[in-house]
């Protein structure tokens, strides 16, 4: 007799932990517009299949739970009914023996207070307020709704020309969102139920890169009517690209030296070349836009001058101003904002930081910007300051990942206190507190300061990256509400009382991603035009391939590799290589095309035009 | 061309071929239930799925293409397996009492299962409940839906009226008003399309057929039948009878053999209706200052419904003419009340209608005679006749052609073709050209407002004036030229609407031919016996002359606009202000 034996999983076991995962895909892919009842209920039946049957409230109570909940989506339930639900789910909280049961009930609890309304549609009127009508995740969880399987299917066959031409008729920007968009439309693609999502930004990236002539949307005939863009910014220069082709006349005014905005002066060339920058303004300008540099308006020309010399103005202004952290030595010399540091580097003037010791306070993807551009600046090391955990960063996980290959450290959990000066003002060092993790309020923790010693880290140079903000006042002056120092626009980007001025992008949302900047700019143009008294129609008449066959054998997802940290952080060259043809075709052919298969075909599919 | 085998024919088919054509191309007949060509290719049902070779799943065949060399399989043994689990998984959903149902024997679901030999189901049955009023014109049964979504595309994609939609999602989706929670609150313009579109009996109208049957047996009734232009092209249909065989005049015989007392024509009012809408466009044309226009007509009531409901800003420009069916009604308890020297009361009028908001606009408030009473007091759908005829056992083709009862059973080929769409139109540019020139036109003059496209636009010259005229058919249609108008991108002097597709030969209360469209055959029909009728012209009917001179004094006379006239505020849709 053995008294101990090493446990091994048996088949059924294995085969529950591969039910996990594939349970866990799916509900990362589920798409919007579920009854948020039926999950619920759906839920609870998984925790009550979860209960190990020993105590009362969990092995009874959820059970109980289930058949009121089912009796809610059934039609038959009462008012009455949801204050039962609510009673027994806070009793079966309190009185569960273990998480299993309590957690089980906090989740019906959360839901019948989180999702009332839609308990008492169903008690009401028999409904679910519930709505599918965006069936095709990647479609639309992308701001600028770009036919996503539509371009796919075109670089499936080789045809890239068509594949990019397609792409600008919902963003006129393929080459820059093919290498920085932060692809919202991943998250929730479909394919995860399978294996993993499409890498839809990779393909994007290697169309563009495949794109032998350049193909804007054909001009219609000229209009007559003139209108000001103020911001050559993603949003800015999408919307004159729209303006132009629906054949108005259209001057962008910029106020630095180059078009861009962030894409330039805040998106470091090692992930966004320049050229490839310079080249995608060149290809929009065909549509027949001028853009003016080195005009600022509100300072060398008046917002209600420009206003009176246009049929409308469209304000795109972006968020570029820095925040401060607002703690002491904060004035001292070589205490840098990112946005200083990000708009020199985007005229070239690169920082020299040979032999420094750099610190930079952040957790965004602007610190990781700044930090990578440190290192690229010759840095002797660049510590990253970040008050909570690394995992409660906002930058990408793999912006984080690729700032430590390059070379940076991570020093998470440690709040700045002060900055030390030397005697001639300089940056001596930054003082820190450690912190531990604490509470978990609005789903992320809350760091807390340590019972430790504060702790100096002398360096060279401090990087502020905390956010930024907009330089709106002149807009307010000249009578543009402004709430909170962001312009306060519809979501039609029309301004209330303000006939003919509309406004979109970072200095609407606050400091947002290039790909809602570009869609800002795409609803502008559409509204404007019809502020002018048009009804001009984007639309593409590129023919889609048939749909392909496929049986969904589960497959890789094909990752972006990058060139090996030790070669690219000595430059700014870009960073990311492309995939290879094999990829391509093989990663392209993953698509389940949902605007085919699924209910797409019927409700919310294909937009031809907009 | 690309070459693909279809249960071992081969055959070239051009690219971009659904497998569904090809394979109809090859001679094999694939089932299908959900699909409805270029309107609902969504897949849904499951049915005509087939086995193509390189592939485990099954593909639908009705919106999947051919690809080169493909080699498919409709009746492999996982496909017909496959397709009779999905009829089987339907049926476990629907509420088979076939026989006391409206769609039995015309059943697209009754006749995929029977064709698959499916004879019994291993599920739960599993019905949904049933709720909504039955009192409303159109009636859902939702234990017979079959979440084909067929109506759901009619209603948005042809009517862009948007009245049903999907509701709930997983197991608990069927298909419900939205905007409403119940159909008679929401802005349905009972256009009745969807029920053309259904496959099965979920959606159907209300049956009026046994009131009918009361009145014709209540001896202190005197039943007066009124038949829209529009029946004469289709009613014989269900009988597998040619529209030259089903006439008008034996459908008067059917309902003498049921034992109406008066079979008249609604071609008379639509005589009627042109010398009123005629005469006041001609006046509103030569006030153009205190007018606004396009002037609509106001004829069809699902268009009045669905511009009251939609397009408030425009009722005004609705013409004030009562529609034929109502102009019928008020002549019946008015001036033949008069001539039979009876109380109106003893009058109980039908009307025969390719139309379910018929039955909605005899129910108005302010559609009623000198005593309160409807003007109209039961409209049939074609479809209701068909049945009424059948439940009393008549052998149609046994029956003789009888002739209509006079003064109202006639009506000239202007009438006649008010139930093509551009009808209502032509029939009033006839009239409105002698009444400015004071002499006819060639009859056929204004043909260029005949044809099924959905939006027409003419000119004509009236008075050293050109007019410029519009005719849609189809809710969709009217909504864009709505919002053209609105944008000022399109400009009319007289605009005619007509709900359904096709206009009334297309209507709602139709007989029902599970994927085909019916006004493209039947309109031809109204226009050939137009042509070979010697009155065309609404002035010249003699009748509608007569009832000026005995009763109605003249056009636009005080008399006729009480009568005939008719102020469309003094109803009101659900949520109209």
């Amino acid at each position: 007799m053995s008294r101990l034996s090493i446990v091994t999983q048996n088949n059924a076991m294995k085969t529950v932990e591969d039910l996990y995962k594939d349970l866990e895909r799916r509900i990362t892919a589920s798409q919007p517009g579920l009854c948020p009842v039926d999950l619920a209920a759906s839920f609870l039946h998984l925790c009550h299949a979860q209960s190990c049957g020993k105590c009362v409230p969990c092995r009874i109570g959820l059970g109980q739970l289930e058949l009121l909940i089912e009796s809610v989506l059934d039609g038959t339930a009462t008012m009455e009914t949801l204050k039962v639900i609510e009673q027994t789910a806070e009793s079966i909280y309190f009185s569960a023996d273990c998480a299993i049961g309590s957690e089980a009930a906090r989740m019906v609890l959360k839901g019948i207070r989180g999702f009332r309304d839609d308990y008492e549609e169903h008690v009401l009127h028999g409904r679910c307020s519930g709505h599918q009508d965006q069936p095709v995740p990647c479609v639309s969880q992308c701001p600028a709704h770009v036919d996503i399987p539509g371009y796919i299917s075109l670089i499936h066959e080789g045809r890239y020309n068509d594949a990019v031409a397609l792409i600008r008729k919902d963003n006129p920007f393929p080459a820059v969102c093919g290498m920085i968009c932060e692809h919202p439309c991943e998250v929730r693609c479909r394919r995860t139920m399978v294996d993993d999502p499409i890498n839809i930004r990779g393909l994007k990236k290697f169309a563009v890169e495949h794109e032998d002539e350049f193909r804007i949307g054909d001009r219609q005939p000229a209009t007559g009517k003139k209108v000001a863009v103020v911001g050559g910014g993603p949003a800015g220069l999408s919307a004159a690209y729209y303006l132009s082709l629906m054949g108005h006349e259209v001057v962008v005014y910029e106020q630095r030296k180059k078009a861009g905005g962030m894409l330039r002066y805040g998106i470091p060339a090692y992930r966004l070349p320049r050229e490839a920058l310079d080249a995608e303004i060149e290809c929009l300008k065909k549509s027949g836009f001028t853009i003016r540099t080195d005009v600022s308006i509100g300072k060398d020309v008046s917002i209600a001058e420009l206003r009176d010399q246009y049929d409308a103005m469209f304000v795109a202004i972006g968020a570029h101003t820095d925040k401060k952290i607002g703690i002491e030595g904060e004035d001292a010399k070589g205490v840098i904002s990112a946005v200083e540091m990000l708009r020199a580097i985007g005229d070239d003037d690169y920082p020299d930081f040979t032999g420094m010791d750099i610190a930079v306070v952040g957790g965004g993807n602007v610190a990781m910007d700044v930090a990578r551009s440190a290192i690229r600046c010759n840095a002797k090391s660049v510590k990253i300051l970040y008050r909570r955990r690394i995992s409660d960063m906002t930058a990408l996980p793999e912006e984080v990942e690729g700032a430590i290959a390059d070379g940076c450290e991570v020093v998470e959990l440690h709040a700045p206190l002060r900055i030390e000066k030397n005697e001639d003002d300089t940056v001596a060092a930054i003082w820190v507190q450690p912190q531990i993790v604490g509470p978990i309020r609005d789903g992320r923790p809350k760091p807390v300061s340590a019972d430790t010693e504060e702790v100096r880290i002398p360096c060279d140079r401090v990087l502020v990256a905390i956010g930024q903000g907009i330089d709106s006042m002149k807009f307010g002056e000249y009578g543009i509400p402004v709430e909170r120092g962001h312009i306060d626009a519809f979501d039609t980007s029309d301004i209330r009382d303000k006939e003919g001025v509309f406004a979109g992008g970072d200095c609407v949302t606050g400091p947002a991603t290039v790909i809602r900047a570009i869609a800002a700019g795409k609803v502008a143009a559409a509204n404007i035009d019809e502020y002018l008294g048009f009804f001009h129609e984007i639309k593409s008449d590129i023919d889609l391939p048939p749909v392909r066959f496929d049986d969904h054998k589960p497959c890789g997802r094909v990752n972006m590799k990058e060139r090996s940290p030790e070669e690219r952080k000595h430059d700014f060259k870009l960073m990311e290589c492309g995939m290879s043809h094999q990829e391509a075709c093989q990663e392209s052919g993953r698509c389940l095309h949902c605007d085919h298969f699924g209910y797409g075909i019927f409700k919310g599919g294909r937009e031809a035009k907009w | 061309m690309v070459n693909v085998t279809i249960d071992g024919i081969n055959i070239q088919v051009p690219e971009k071929t659904t497998i569904l054509d090809a394979a109809s191309q090859a001679g094999v007949h694939i089932p299908t239930l959900c699909f409805m060509k270029e309107l609902n290719e969504i897949g849904a049902c499951r049915v005509c799925v087939v086995e193509v070779e390189g592939y485990d799943r099954l593909f639908t065949a009705c919106n999947n293409t051919v690809a080169e060399g493909m080699v498919i399989h409709t009746n492999s043994k996982k496909a017909r397996d496959a397709r009779k689990v999905n009829v089987k998984l339907i049926l476990s959903q629907h509420n088979t009492n076939c026989a006391v149902c409206v769609r039995s024997g015309n059943c697209t679901l009754q006749k995929v299962a029977n064709d698959l030999n499916v004879h019994s189901l291993p599920y739960k049955k599993l019905l949904p409940e049933n709720h909504g009023s039955h009192k409303f014109p159109l009636i859902r049964d939702y234990d017979k839906c079959i979440k084909c979504m067929r109506c759901i595309q009619v209603c948005d994609k042809i009517q862009n009226t948007n009245i049903w939609d999907v509701v709930n999602t997983g197991s608990r989706v069927t298909v419900d008003v939205t905007g409403a929670y119940n159909l008679e609150d929401s802005q349905c313009a009972l256009c009745g399309q969807c029920i053309t579109h259904c496959p099965v009996g979920a959606l159907r109208e209300r049956d009026d057929v046994d009131r009918v049957l009361e009145a014709v047996e209540d001896p202190n009734k005197i039943t007066v039948v009124q038949i829209a232009p529009s029946i004469r092209a289709a009613w014989g249909e269900p009988f597998g009878l040619d529209p030259e065989f089903a006439t008008v005049k034996r459908l008067a015989a059917a309902l003498r053999r049921v034992g109406v007392d008066y079979v008249f024509d609604t071609n008379f009012t639509a005589d009627l209706t042109i010398m009123e809408e005629g005469s006041e466009f001609v006046e509103k044309l030569s006030h153009p200052e205190k007018n606004k226009f396009p002037m609509f007509t106001s004829c069809c009531p699902g268009w009045v419904r669905y511009v009251k409901a939609h397009y408030p800003e425009f009722v005004d420009q609705l013409s004030s003419a009562k529609s034929p069916q109502q102009m019928f009604g008020a002549v019946a308890k008015s001036y033949f009340a008069e001539k039979l020297n009876v109380d109106p009361s003893k009058i109980f009028c039908i009307s025969i209608m390719p139309c379910l908001a018929k039955k909605a606009e005899c129910a108005y408030p302010s559609m009623v005679d000198a005593q309160g009473d409807p003007e109209v007091d039961c409209s049939l759908t074609t479809r209701e006749v068909n049945r009424l005829i059948r439940s009393e056992q008549i052998i149609v083709k046994d029956l003789p052609e009888e002739e209509l009862d006079m003064p109202f059973g006639i009506g000239s080929g202007a009438g006649n073709i008010f139930g093509a769409t551009g009808g209502v139109m032509e029939a009033a540019l006839r009239s409105a050209y002698y009444l400015v020139n004071k002499k006819n036109p060639d009859p056929d003059a204004f043909k260029a407002v005949r044809g099924m496209d959905g939006w027409k636009e003419a000119e004509f010259e009236l008075g050293g004036k050109t007019l410029k005229v519009a005719v849609t058919n189809g809710l969709g249609n009217a909504n864009k030229l709505l919002t053209y108008l609105k944008q000022g991108r399109v400009k009319y002097d007289f605009v005619e609407v007509m709900a359904c597709p096709g206009g009334c030969v297309g209507g709602g209360g139709q007989p029902i031919h599970d994927g085909v469209e019916m006004a493209p055959e039947r309109a031809p029909i109204l226009y050939s016996q137009d042509k070979s009728m010697k009155l065309r012209f609404s002035h010249e009917n003699p009748s509608v002359a007569e009832a000026y001179r005995e009763y109605f004094e003249a056009p636009l006379s005080e008399k006729s606009h009480h009568l005939l006239h008719t102020d469309h505020h003094a109803w009101k849709m659900p949520g109209e202000k």
